[in-house]
């Protein structure tokens, strides 16, 4: 069975295409033979954090439509060898995407033998939204520690809870992960942002990482590099560890604490 | 400025206001976005053909409403009878 997973969050902007590309790799990189579908008609932009712009011929809709099949539309990833991507149509509007279309290109990915399906929602709360959770297994729920994020993320929640198949249907409910990203330890020892632990009580979901805010994810996607294979990079470490965590392993959540910067950091500078 | 408020105590953390906002801002949300059943109107309608038949009743008198409380959802019918007119 290949399972589904969703990364959403209502609010734009919060890290959800850096999550889908970095989560992807991940589990690419760990032997698992994984597909990330941009889910962003219209303004498709995976294919740009992925590095593959260039290689794009055909895309979701074509796929949906009976214009291309599969096997012509999935671009094979440069960094791994299990992973491929579906890109977004640039061209057509959401409504060109249809429910029927999407669990046959679901199902077809299944037959090819992938483990995993990681959809790449769009912002907001309209078709394409919906669309791309609705045959979640799992949600990855992404959130910055912030007010409006927060709301949002409890808003997607709900649509998860009422209008994914697995709600429709009374099956066993999509199994809900938050992931706090761009988040700094040091404005919340300060009490200027709210803190994983604030966000996850709000939520009420459990918590699968921390991303800490970092220059580096800006370096990542001006290279079309996920960010999860940057050298010696604590974002990379905390999507390693994301992963990790959804395979079933336990790891203790780092980059959370602010440490003071030592004496001769303070003197000479430095990151 | 800085200097009184931090020896007359400071205001509370923009943090801690975020999170006292939000909470507030969820839990009524998550109530108003229950999905109320559409069965609720249908029910009232034909519990006030029925009552009508026995007794005079109006459709102001009955009052259909799905609440919840704790797990816990509860269906709440509210009849109000006319008071018995001597014949």
């Amino acid at each position: 069975m290949a399972r589904v997973i969703v990364v959403t969050s209502g609010k734009g902007g919060v890290g959800k295409t850096t999550t889908s590309a970095s989560i992807s790799s991940g589990l690419a990189l760990r032997g698992y033979k994984t597909a990330v579908i941009d889910f962003d008609v219209g303004l498709r932009n995976l294919d740009l954090i992925m590095g593959c712009e260039r290689r794009v011929v055909y895309d979701l809709i074509n796929v949906v439509n009976g214009e291309a099949n599969l096997h012509q539309a999935l671009i094979k990833d440069k960094h791994c060898e299990n992973l491929f991507i579906l890109p977004a149509s640039q061209t057509r509007d959401k409504d060109a995407l249809t429910e029927e279309g999407v669990e046959k290109v679901l199902k077809d990915l299944e037959h090819m033998g992938f483990d995993y399906v990681v959809c790449d929602s769009p912002a907001g709360i309209e078709r394409g939204a919906v669309m791309a959770l609705t045959f979640a297994d799992e949600a990855i729920v992404v959130t910055n520690p912030e007010v409006s994020s927060v709301r949002d993320s409890d808003r997607i929640l709900g649509i998860l809870q009422s209008k994914s198949r697995r709600a429709i249907e009374g099956r066993e409910a999509v199994k809900e992960h938050l992931l706090v990203t761009r988040y700094s330890p040091k404005r919340v020892e300060d009490g200027e942002m709210l803190s994983y632990k604030d966000v996850q009580e709000l939520l009420r979901i459990p918590l699968i990482g921390a991303i800490p805010e970092s220059d580096d994810v800006l370096q990542a996607s001006n290279q079309g590099t996920p960010a999860i294979h940057l050298k010696d990079s604590d974002v990379a470490t905390a999507y390693q560890d994301v992963v990790a965590r959804f395979l079933g392993e336990d790891r203790p959540l780092r980059f959370v604490a602010y440490e003071k910067p030592g004496l001769l950091k303070r003197l000479f500078g430095g990151k | 400025m800085s200097l009184l408020s931090y020896f007359f105590g400071s205001k509370p953390k923009t943090a801690s206001v975020a999170k006292e906002r939000l909470s507030l801002l969820i839990a009524h949300e998550r109530s108003a976005n229950q999905p109320t059943p559409d069965f609720l109107p249908a029910l009232q309608r034909e519990l006030i053909e029925v009552i009508s038949k026995y007794v005079n009743v109006s459709a102001d008198d009955i009052k259909v409403q799905l609440g919840k409380r704790d797990n816990y959802e509860i269906l709440e019918v509210d009849i109000t009878l006319p008071e018995q007119q001597p014949k």
